[in-house]
Protein backbone atom coordinates (compact mmCIF):
# COMPACT_ATOMS: atom_id res chain seq x y z
CA UNK A 1 0.00 0.00 0.00
CA UNK A 2 1.08 3.36 -0.42
CA UNK A 3 1.46 5.69 2.51
CA UNK A 4 0.64 9.11 2.86
CA UNK A 5 -0.18 11.36 6.16
CA UNK A 6 -1.62 14.87 6.55
CA UNK A 7 0.25 17.66 5.23
CA UNK A 8 0.30 20.12 8.71
CA UNK A 9 -2.58 22.12 8.94
CA UNK A 10 -0.84 25.64 8.71
CA UNK A 11 1.07 24.46 5.37
CA UNK A 12 -2.33 23.63 4.19
CA UNK A 13 -4.00 26.64 5.13
CA UNK A 14 -1.12 28.88 4.07
CA UNK A 15 -1.62 26.80 0.56
CA UNK A 16 -5.29 27.86 0.23
CA UNK A 17 -4.81 31.35 1.56
CA UNK A 18 -5.89 32.86 -1.98
CA UNK A 19 -8.19 30.45 -2.42
CA UNK A 20 -12.00 30.84 -1.46
CA UNK A 21 -13.88 28.14 -2.87
CA UNK A 22 -12.56 24.59 -3.04
CA UNK A 23 -12.97 21.07 -4.43
CA UNK A 24 -12.10 18.10 -2.58
CA UNK A 25 -11.28 14.98 -3.91
CA UNK A 26 -10.07 12.12 -2.33
CA UNK A 27 -8.55 8.71 -3.83
CA UNK A 28 -10.54 5.60 -2.57
CA UNK A 29 -7.71 3.37 -2.75
CA UNK A 30 -4.39 3.63 -0.28
CA UNK A 31 -5.74 6.84 1.41
CA UNK A 32 -8.62 4.98 2.55
CA UNK A 33 -6.17 2.25 4.11
CA UNK A 34 -3.75 4.86 5.39
CA UNK A 35 -6.66 6.94 7.03
CA UNK A 36 -5.59 9.80 5.92
CA UNK A 37 -8.52 9.48 3.41
CA UNK A 38 -12.07 8.31 3.04
CA UNK A 39 -15.88 9.80 3.85
CA UNK A 40 -15.14 10.57 7.21
CA UNK A 41 -11.82 12.07 6.89
CA UNK A 42 -13.23 14.24 3.51
CA UNK A 43 -16.39 14.95 5.61
CA UNK A 44 -14.16 16.39 8.41
CA UNK A 45 -11.73 18.32 5.95
CA UNK A 46 -15.02 20.12 4.68
CA UNK A 47 -15.92 20.97 8.13
CA UNK A 48 -12.92 22.52 9.01
CA UNK A 49 -12.10 24.69 6.05
CA UNK A 50 -15.57 25.80 6.24
CA UNK A 51 -14.56 27.35 9.67
CA UNK A 52 -11.52 28.65 8.21
CA UNK A 53 -14.21 30.95 5.96
CA UNK A 54 -13.73 28.55 2.71
CA UNK A 55 -16.71 27.55 0.75
CA UNK A 56 -16.16 23.66 -0.25
CA UNK A 57 -18.12 23.67 -3.91
CA UNK A 58 -18.14 19.50 -3.99
CA UNK A 59 -16.57 16.43 -2.79
CA UNK A 60 -16.19 13.55 -4.93
CA UNK A 61 -14.15 10.15 -3.66
CA UNK A 62 -12.50 8.26 -6.86
CA UNK A 63 -11.23 4.63 -6.77
CA UNK A 64 -7.68 4.94 -7.69
CA UNK A 65 -6.50 8.47 -8.79
CA UNK A 66 -3.44 7.31 -10.56
CA UNK A 67 -5.92 6.40 -13.42
CA UNK A 68 -6.70 9.90 -15.85
CA UNK A 69 -9.58 7.79 -18.10
CA UNK A 70 -11.01 6.92 -14.58
CA UNK A 71 -10.93 10.51 -12.96
CA UNK A 72 -12.01 11.71 -16.61
CA UNK A 73 -15.33 9.72 -16.61
CA UNK A 74 -16.05 10.34 -12.66
CA UNK A 75 -15.89 14.37 -12.54
CA UNK A 76 -17.80 14.61 -15.66
CA UNK A 77 -21.38 15.18 -14.21
CA UNK A 78 -19.38 17.35 -11.20
CA UNK A 79 -17.73 19.80 -13.86
CA UNK A 80 -19.89 22.66 -12.66
CA UNK A 81 -18.27 22.47 -9.26
CA UNK A 82 -15.01 21.75 -10.41
CA UNK A 83 -15.38 25.25 -12.52
CA UNK A 84 -16.95 27.18 -9.40
CA UNK A 85 -14.02 26.45 -7.86
CA UNK A 86 -10.91 28.54 -7.04
CA UNK A 87 -8.79 25.24 -6.83
CA UNK A 88 -8.88 21.54 -5.77
CA UNK A 89 -7.91 19.97 -2.87
CA UNK A 90 -6.43 16.33 -3.25
CA UNK A 91 -6.48 13.19 -1.25
CA UNK A 92 -3.98 11.14 -2.67
CA UNK A 93 -0.13 9.66 -3.12
CA UNK A 94 1.89 12.21 -5.65
CA UNK A 95 0.44 10.16 -8.12
CA UNK A 96 -2.99 10.52 -7.99
CA UNK A 97 -2.23 14.61 -7.82
CA UNK A 98 -0.25 14.54 -10.96
CA UNK A 99 -2.54 13.04 -12.88
CA UNK A 100 -5.78 14.82 -11.58
CA UNK A 101 -3.47 18.23 -12.89
CA UNK A 102 -2.81 16.82 -15.97
CA UNK A 103 -6.91 16.34 -16.47
CA UNK A 104 -8.30 19.21 -15.00
CA UNK A 105 -7.72 23.13 -15.99
CA UNK A 106 -7.15 23.95 -12.05
CA UNK A 107 -4.01 24.27 -9.52
CA UNK A 108 -4.73 20.91 -7.50
CA UNK A 109 -3.30 21.54 -3.79
CA UNK A 110 -1.67 18.29 -2.48
CA UNK A 111 -3.15 17.92 1.18
CA UNK A 112 -0.96 14.94 1.88
CA UNK A 113 2.12 14.24 1.93
CA UNK A 114 3.64 10.77 0.15
CA UNK A 115 6.02 8.63 2.42
CA UNK A 116 6.82 5.25 0.86
CA UNK A 117 5.28 2.87 -2.16
CA UNK A 118 5.24 -0.07 0.19
CA UNK A 119 5.91 -2.86 -2.92
CA UNK A 120 3.71 -0.27 -5.41
CA UNK A 121 3.76 2.33 -7.76
CA UNK A 122 0.34 2.92 -8.15
CA UNK A 123 -3.14 0.68 -8.86
CA UNK A 124 -2.73 2.29 -12.74
CA UNK A 125 0.74 2.26 -13.89
CA UNK A 126 0.87 6.04 -15.99
CA UNK A 127 3.46 8.37 -16.79
CA UNK A 128 3.65 9.94 -13.63
CA UNK A 129 6.47 9.68 -10.92
CA UNK A 130 6.79 10.32 -7.57
CA UNK A 131 9.92 10.05 -5.47
CA UNK A 132 8.09 9.80 -2.10
CA UNK A 133 9.98 12.68 -0.41
CA UNK A 134 6.91 13.59 2.04
CA UNK A 135 7.36 17.29 1.57
CA UNK A 136 5.00 18.01 -1.72
CA UNK A 137 4.88 21.00 -4.13
CA UNK A 138 3.28 19.45 -6.75
CA UNK A 139 0.76 22.68 -6.55
CA UNK A 140 3.91 25.07 -6.90
CA UNK A 141 4.89 23.18 -10.11
CA UNK A 142 2.02 22.62 -12.30
CA UNK A 143 1.49 19.41 -11.13
CA UNK A 144 4.48 18.13 -12.56
CA UNK A 145 6.94 16.50 -9.91
CA UNK A 146 10.19 18.44 -10.30
CA UNK A 147 11.66 15.51 -8.36
CA UNK A 148 11.20 13.20 -10.73
CA UNK A 149 10.25 15.57 -14.26
CA UNK A 150 13.97 16.96 -13.53
CA UNK A 151 17.26 15.19 -13.12
CA UNK A 152 18.49 18.00 -11.50
CA UNK A 153 15.47 18.35 -9.23
CA UNK A 154 15.40 21.80 -9.58
CA UNK A 155 12.76 23.68 -7.66
CA UNK A 156 12.48 27.55 -9.05
CA UNK A 157 12.94 26.89 -12.56
CA UNK A 158 14.28 25.44 -15.31
CA UNK A 159 18.56 25.15 -16.32
CA UNK A 160 20.11 26.94 -19.38
CA UNK A 161 21.24 22.88 -20.65
CA UNK A 162 17.79 22.44 -22.60
CA UNK A 163 17.65 22.68 -26.14
CA UNK A 164 14.49 22.19 -28.17
CA UNK A 165 12.85 21.65 -24.91
CA UNK A 166 14.56 18.34 -24.53
CA UNK A 167 17.12 17.64 -21.29
CA UNK A 168 20.64 18.03 -21.35
CA UNK A 169 21.12 14.44 -20.24
CA UNK A 170 19.30 12.65 -22.75
CA UNK A 171 18.24 14.42 -26.73
CA UNK A 172 15.16 12.47 -26.27
CA UNK A 173 13.60 13.00 -23.01
CA UNK A 174 11.46 16.29 -22.16
CA UNK A 175 12.20 19.18 -20.13
CA UNK A 176 11.01 18.61 -16.95
CA UNK A 177 10.61 22.88 -16.39
CA UNK A 178 9.62 22.44 -20.27
CA UNK A 179 6.19 20.41 -19.43
CA UNK A 180 5.72 22.51 -15.85
CA UNK A 181 5.35 25.38 -18.07
CA UNK A 182 3.23 24.64 -20.55
CA UNK A 183 1.23 23.07 -18.04
CA UNK A 184 0.91 26.05 -15.78
CA UNK A 185 0.21 28.03 -19.40
CA UNK A 186 -2.38 25.42 -20.02
CA UNK A 187 -4.47 26.40 -17.06
CA UNK A 188 -3.45 30.35 -17.22
CA UNK A 189 -1.80 30.28 -13.83
CA UNK A 190 1.94 30.86 -14.86
CA UNK A 191 1.54 33.67 -12.12
CA UNK A 192 2.83 31.18 -9.60
CA UNK A 193 5.94 30.23 -11.32
CA UNK A 194 7.27 33.71 -9.60
CA UNK A 195 6.82 31.97 -6.19
CA UNK A 196 10.33 31.48 -4.56
CA UNK A 197 10.53 27.97 -3.49
CA UNK A 198 12.73 27.61 -0.86
CA UNK A 199 14.57 23.98 -0.07
CA UNK A 200 13.21 20.89 0.03
CA UNK A 201 13.56 19.33 3.56
CA UNK A 202 14.78 16.22 3.29
CA UNK A 203 14.61 15.21 7.24
CA UNK A 204 11.15 14.41 5.94
CA UNK A 205 11.87 11.40 3.32
CA UNK A 206 12.87 9.24 6.68
CA UNK A 207 9.91 7.61 8.21
CA UNK A 208 9.42 7.49 12.35
CA UNK A 209 9.82 5.46 14.52
CA UNK A 210 6.62 4.79 15.32
CA UNK A 211 4.60 4.48 11.63
CA UNK A 212 7.77 2.10 11.35
CA UNK A 213 6.68 -0.04 13.79
CA UNK A 214 3.03 -0.57 12.54
CA UNK A 215 1.52 -2.48 9.49
CA UNK A 216 1.18 0.11 7.34
CA UNK A 217 4.96 0.37 6.98
CA UNK A 218 5.41 -3.70 6.59
CA UNK A 219 2.92 -6.51 6.65
CA UNK A 220 5.29 -8.25 8.88
CA UNK A 221 5.36 -5.09 11.58
CA UNK A 222 2.68 -5.82 14.90
CA UNK A 223 0.60 -3.01 15.24
CA UNK A 224 1.20 -0.34 18.23
CA UNK A 225 -1.52 0.48 19.89
CA UNK B 1 31.34 47.79 12.67
CA UNK B 2 34.15 46.68 10.06
CA UNK B 3 33.38 48.08 6.47
CA UNK B 4 34.29 45.35 3.78
CA UNK B 5 36.75 46.82 0.91
CA UNK B 6 34.87 46.38 -2.32
CA UNK B 7 36.67 43.85 -5.20
CA UNK B 8 38.06 45.72 -8.08
CA UNK B 9 35.70 43.93 -10.16
CA UNK B 10 32.63 45.47 -8.10
CA UNK B 11 34.20 49.24 -8.64
CA UNK B 12 34.67 48.71 -12.25
CA UNK B 13 30.67 47.83 -12.69
CA UNK B 14 29.63 49.90 -10.45
CA UNK B 15 31.76 53.52 -11.72
CA UNK B 16 30.35 52.69 -15.09
CA UNK B 17 33.05 51.59 -16.51
CA UNK B 18 32.98 48.42 -19.68
CA UNK B 19 34.00 45.53 -17.67
CA UNK B 20 35.65 42.62 -19.66
CA UNK B 21 36.19 39.58 -17.17
CA UNK B 22 38.19 36.23 -18.61
CA UNK B 23 37.82 32.49 -16.99
CA UNK B 24 40.38 30.13 -16.08
CA UNK B 25 39.58 26.65 -15.58
CA UNK B 26 41.78 24.42 -13.33
CA UNK B 27 43.90 22.05 -14.37
CA UNK B 28 43.16 18.18 -14.17
CA UNK B 29 46.03 17.58 -11.39
CA UNK B 30 48.40 19.03 -9.13
CA UNK B 31 50.24 21.38 -11.31
CA UNK B 32 49.53 24.84 -11.66
CA UNK B 33 52.51 26.58 -14.48
CA UNK B 34 49.64 26.29 -16.87
CA UNK B 35 47.00 28.68 -15.11
CA UNK B 36 50.12 30.89 -13.85
CA UNK B 37 50.74 31.45 -17.40
CA UNK B 38 46.78 32.58 -18.54
CA UNK B 39 46.62 34.59 -15.28
CA UNK B 40 49.69 36.74 -15.90
CA UNK B 41 48.49 36.78 -19.74
CA UNK B 42 45.23 38.29 -18.41
CA UNK B 43 46.55 40.60 -15.66
CA UNK B 44 45.98 43.78 -17.50
CA UNK B 45 43.06 42.84 -19.42
CA UNK B 46 40.49 41.43 -16.87
CA UNK B 47 38.84 43.36 -14.18
CA UNK B 48 37.80 39.75 -13.11
CA UNK B 49 38.37 36.42 -13.23
CA UNK B 50 36.06 33.55 -13.28
CA UNK B 51 37.48 30.19 -11.88
CA UNK B 52 35.09 27.31 -13.20
CA UNK B 53 34.23 24.69 -10.50
CA UNK B 54 34.57 21.38 -12.20
CA UNK B 55 33.28 22.76 -15.53
CA UNK B 56 31.78 20.18 -17.79
CA UNK B 57 31.42 17.90 -14.47
CA UNK B 58 34.97 16.80 -15.19
CA UNK B 59 37.49 16.14 -12.68
CA UNK B 60 40.19 19.10 -11.41
CA UNK B 61 41.75 21.54 -9.25
CA UNK B 62 39.27 23.25 -6.92
CA UNK B 63 37.88 26.17 -7.54
CA UNK B 64 38.37 27.76 -4.30
CA UNK B 65 41.59 27.14 -4.47
CA UNK B 66 42.48 28.42 -7.26
CA UNK B 67 40.36 31.53 -6.82
CA UNK B 68 43.25 31.60 -3.58
CA UNK B 69 45.67 31.44 -5.86
CA UNK B 70 44.73 34.08 -8.06
CA UNK B 71 44.42 36.27 -4.91
CA UNK B 72 47.55 35.52 -3.69
CA UNK B 73 48.99 36.62 -7.93
CA UNK B 74 47.49 40.43 -6.94
CA UNK B 75 44.19 39.22 -9.40
CA UNK B 76 40.84 39.26 -8.82
CA UNK B 77 38.49 35.80 -8.93
CA UNK B 78 35.14 35.85 -9.23
CA UNK B 79 34.41 32.23 -7.21
CA UNK B 80 32.07 29.97 -9.70
CA UNK B 81 29.99 28.07 -6.77
CA UNK B 82 27.93 25.25 -8.62
CA UNK B 83 25.26 23.03 -6.36
CA UNK B 84 25.98 19.40 -8.39
CA UNK B 85 28.57 18.22 -5.77
CA UNK B 86 28.14 19.88 -2.87
CA UNK B 87 25.07 19.90 -0.30
CA UNK B 88 23.71 23.06 1.70
CA UNK B 89 26.36 22.02 4.52
CA UNK B 90 29.12 22.21 2.44
CA UNK B 91 28.27 25.11 0.56
CA UNK B 92 27.39 27.50 3.19
CA UNK B 93 31.11 26.31 4.80
CA UNK B 94 33.17 27.00 1.20
CA UNK B 95 31.35 30.44 1.21
CA UNK B 96 32.33 31.49 4.85
CA UNK B 97 36.11 29.88 3.38
CA UNK B 98 36.06 32.04 0.55
CA UNK B 99 35.26 35.21 2.29
CA UNK B 100 38.02 34.55 4.94
CA UNK B 101 40.37 34.13 1.96
CA UNK B 102 39.58 37.62 1.10
CA UNK B 103 37.32 36.25 -2.31
CA UNK B 104 34.37 38.56 -2.67
CA UNK B 105 33.14 37.45 -6.38
CA UNK B 106 30.93 34.93 -6.37
CA UNK B 107 29.03 33.30 -9.39
CA UNK B 108 25.85 30.95 -8.05
CA UNK B 109 25.24 28.15 -10.76
CA UNK B 110 23.17 24.80 -10.66
CA UNK B 111 25.96 22.64 -12.42
CA UNK B 112 25.91 20.28 -15.36
CA UNK B 113 24.39 17.36 -15.12
CA UNK B 114 26.98 14.45 -13.52
CA UNK B 115 26.59 12.52 -16.75
CA UNK B 116 27.83 14.85 -19.02
CA UNK B 117 31.64 14.92 -17.81
CA UNK B 118 34.07 12.05 -16.94
CA UNK B 119 32.38 10.70 -14.07
CA UNK B 120 29.07 9.80 -15.29
CA UNK B 121 28.76 7.11 -11.93
CA UNK B 122 28.65 9.88 -9.26
CA UNK B 123 26.30 10.68 -7.44
CA UNK B 124 24.33 14.17 -8.60
CA UNK B 125 23.79 16.11 -5.59
CA UNK B 126 21.88 19.56 -6.46
CA UNK B 127 20.32 19.64 -3.03
CA UNK B 128 19.70 23.21 -3.51
CA UNK B 129 19.12 25.39 -7.06
CA UNK B 130 20.96 28.72 -8.19
CA UNK B 131 18.52 30.47 -6.82
CA UNK B 132 18.39 28.70 -3.53
CA UNK B 133 21.93 29.11 -3.27
CA UNK B 134 21.55 32.93 -3.89
CA UNK B 135 19.10 32.90 -0.69
CA UNK B 136 21.60 30.89 1.31
CA UNK B 137 24.35 33.39 0.83
CA UNK B 138 21.69 36.24 1.73
CA UNK B 139 20.60 34.76 4.53
CA UNK B 140 24.92 34.52 5.28
CA UNK B 141 25.03 38.36 4.61
CA UNK B 142 22.32 38.83 7.18
CA UNK B 143 24.27 36.86 9.77
CA UNK B 144 22.26 33.70 9.86
CA UNK B 145 22.71 29.84 8.39
CA UNK B 146 20.25 28.11 6.52
CA UNK B 147 19.22 26.35 9.98
CA UNK B 148 18.57 30.07 11.05
CA UNK B 149 21.79 30.16 13.12
CA UNK B 150 23.84 33.08 14.41
CA UNK B 151 27.33 33.40 12.70
CA UNK B 152 29.87 34.83 15.07
CA UNK B 153 30.33 37.31 11.79
CA UNK B 154 28.64 38.06 8.29
CA UNK B 155 30.68 37.94 5.21
CA UNK B 156 29.81 40.15 2.53
CA UNK B 157 29.91 39.32 -1.27
CA UNK B 158 29.46 40.53 -4.61
CA UNK B 159 26.94 38.09 -5.86
CA UNK B 160 26.51 37.01 -9.27
CA UNK B 161 24.39 34.62 -11.65
CA UNK B 162 24.10 33.00 -15.00
CA UNK B 163 21.21 33.63 -17.71
CA UNK B 164 20.79 32.36 -20.95
CA UNK B 165 19.70 34.99 -23.73
CA UNK B 166 19.25 32.18 -26.54
CA UNK B 167 16.67 29.88 -25.30
CA UNK B 168 15.33 28.38 -27.99
CA UNK B 169 11.56 27.56 -27.12
CA UNK B 170 9.07 29.61 -25.58
CA UNK B 171 8.81 27.70 -21.97
CA UNK B 172 12.75 28.06 -21.77
CA UNK B 173 12.52 31.67 -22.56
CA UNK B 174 10.11 32.78 -20.52
CA UNK B 175 11.73 30.33 -17.32
CA UNK B 176 14.86 32.46 -18.28
CA UNK B 177 13.44 35.53 -17.61
CA UNK B 178 11.14 34.32 -14.19
CA UNK B 179 13.96 32.67 -13.33
CA UNK B 180 16.57 35.76 -13.66
CA UNK B 181 13.47 38.04 -11.36
CA UNK B 182 13.73 34.98 -8.97
CA UNK B 183 17.87 35.73 -8.99
CA UNK B 184 17.30 39.51 -8.95
CA UNK B 185 15.19 39.01 -5.82
CA UNK B 186 17.38 36.83 -4.28
CA UNK B 187 20.08 39.10 -4.29
CA UNK B 188 22.33 38.38 -7.42
CA UNK B 189 23.99 41.95 -8.20
CA UNK B 190 25.57 41.52 -11.50
CA UNK B 191 24.86 38.02 -14.75
CA UNK B 192 27.26 36.70 -16.93
CA UNK B 193 25.12 35.11 -20.07
CA UNK B 194 26.08 31.94 -21.85
CA UNK B 195 28.00 32.53 -24.24
CA UNK B 196 26.13 34.37 -27.53
CA UNK B 197 26.89 34.02 -30.97
CA UNK B 198 24.13 36.27 -32.47
CA UNK B 199 24.09 39.76 -31.60
CA UNK B 200 20.78 40.38 -32.77
CA UNK B 201 19.56 37.76 -30.21
CA UNK B 202 21.20 39.34 -27.36
CA UNK B 203 20.14 42.38 -28.21
CA UNK B 204 16.13 40.95 -27.95
CA UNK B 205 17.09 39.44 -25.18
CA UNK B 206 18.42 42.99 -23.02
CA UNK B 207 15.66 44.97 -24.43
CA UNK B 208 12.82 42.60 -22.95
CA UNK B 209 14.78 42.56 -19.28
CA UNK B 210 15.11 46.64 -19.85
CA UNK B 211 10.90 46.49 -20.54
CA UNK B 212 11.13 44.06 -17.63
CA UNK B 213 12.25 46.48 -15.40
CA UNK B 214 15.67 44.44 -14.64
CA UNK B 215 18.27 46.68 -14.05
CA UNK B 216 21.21 44.78 -13.28
CA UNK B 217 24.52 44.88 -14.89
CA UNK B 218 24.66 42.01 -17.91
CA UNK B 219 28.02 41.06 -18.95
CA UNK B 220 27.53 39.25 -22.70
CA UNK B 221 29.47 35.72 -22.58
CA UNK B 222 31.84 35.47 -25.38
CA UNK B 223 33.41 32.17 -26.13
CA UNK B 224 36.35 31.88 -28.46
CA UNK B 225 35.64 30.16 -31.56
CA UNK B 226 39.52 28.24 -31.90
CA UNK B 227 37.86 25.99 -35.15
CA UNK B 228 35.12 24.62 -36.74
CA UNK B 229 35.84 21.42 -35.12
CA UNK B 230 35.19 22.98 -31.76
CA UNK B 231 31.91 24.66 -32.98
CA UNK B 232 31.03 21.48 -34.22
CA UNK B 233 31.53 19.86 -30.86
CA UNK B 234 29.83 22.27 -28.87
CA UNK B 235 26.90 22.48 -30.91
CA UNK B 236 26.70 18.59 -30.31
CA UNK B 237 28.08 18.43 -26.42
CA UNK B 238 28.12 21.43 -24.73
CA UNK B 239 24.35 22.06 -22.83
CA UNK B 240 22.54 25.66 -23.77
CA UNK B 241 25.36 26.23 -27.03
CA UNK B 242 24.27 26.82 -30.12
CA UNK B 243 26.87 28.25 -32.71
CA UNK B 244 25.58 29.18 -35.83
CA UNK B 245 26.04 27.86 -39.35
CA UNK B 246 27.51 30.68 -40.67
CA UNK B 247 30.08 30.98 -37.63
CA UNK B 248 31.06 27.32 -38.91
CA UNK B 249 31.43 28.31 -42.33
CA UNK B 250 33.72 31.38 -41.14
CA UNK B 251 36.05 28.80 -39.92
CA UNK B 252 36.02 26.01 -42.26
CA UNK B 253 36.94 28.80 -44.76
CA UNK B 254 40.21 29.86 -43.37
CA UNK B 255 43.61 28.66 -42.66
CA UNK B 256 44.08 31.52 -39.94
CA UNK B 257 42.23 30.35 -37.27
CA UNK B 258 43.63 32.87 -34.98
CA UNK B 259 42.56 36.15 -36.90
CA UNK B 260 39.42 34.76 -37.98
CA UNK B 261 38.64 33.83 -34.24
CA UNK B 262 39.86 37.46 -33.03
CA UNK B 263 37.54 39.08 -36.00
CA UNK B 264 34.92 37.46 -34.80
CA UNK B 265 34.86 37.67 -31.19
CA UNK B 266 35.82 41.43 -31.55
CA UNK B 267 33.04 42.05 -34.03
CA UNK B 268 30.72 40.35 -31.59
CA UNK B 269 31.82 42.65 -29.12
CA UNK B 270 31.50 45.65 -31.29
CA UNK B 271 27.86 44.92 -31.91
CA UNK B 272 26.66 43.93 -28.36
CA UNK B 273 28.72 46.48 -26.21
CA UNK B 274 26.00 49.32 -26.56
CA UNK B 275 23.50 47.08 -24.94
CA UNK B 276 25.78 45.61 -21.82
CA UNK B 277 27.93 46.09 -19.02
CA UNK B 278 30.42 44.14 -20.18
CA UNK B 279 32.12 40.73 -21.59
CA UNK B 280 32.95 37.65 -20.43
CA UNK B 281 35.44 36.14 -22.02
CA UNK B 282 35.48 32.10 -22.33
CA UNK B 283 39.51 32.02 -23.91
CA UNK B 284 39.53 27.82 -23.30
CA UNK B 285 43.34 27.95 -23.41
CA UNK B 286 43.71 31.03 -25.99
CA UNK B 287 44.13 33.68 -23.47
CA UNK B 288 47.33 35.10 -25.34
CA UNK B 289 44.80 36.13 -27.76
CA UNK B 290 42.53 37.83 -25.31
CA UNK B 291 44.43 41.08 -25.60
CA UNK B 292 43.65 41.73 -29.52
CA UNK B 293 40.16 40.60 -28.86
CA UNK B 294 39.63 43.22 -26.69
CA UNK B 295 42.02 46.23 -27.76
CA UNK B 296 39.39 48.58 -28.84
CA UNK B 297 37.67 48.78 -25.51
CA UNK B 298 40.55 49.77 -23.05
Amino acid sequence: MILTEFKPAEELLKKLEEDKKIFIIGCGGCPEGANTGGKEVLADIKEKLEKEGKTITGIIEIDFLCQKALIRSRIKPRMDEIKNADSVLIFSCGLGVQATSAVLDKVCHPALNTITFGGITGMWQGTERCDTCGDCILDYTGGICPYTACPKKLENGACAGQSNGKCETDKERDCGWELIYNNLKRIGRLDILNKFIPPRDYSKILPSATLRKTRLWALDEEEVV
Amino acid sequence: METVEKSKFEKTLEEGKFAVTCEIGPPKGAGIEEIREAAEELRDIADGINVTDLQSSVMRLGSLVTCHLLKDWGLDPIFQVTCRDRNRLILQSDLLSAYVMGIRNILALTGDYTTTGDHPQAEPVFDLDSVQLLWAIKNLEEGKDLAGKELTQKPSFFKGAVVNPGADTEASYELQIIKMKKKIDQGAQFFQTQAIFDAEVFKRFMERIHNENMNVPVLAGIILLKSEKMANYMNKFVPGVFVPETLVKKMEGTQDKVSMCIEIASGLIEEVKKYCAGVHIQALGWEKHVSAVVKNLK
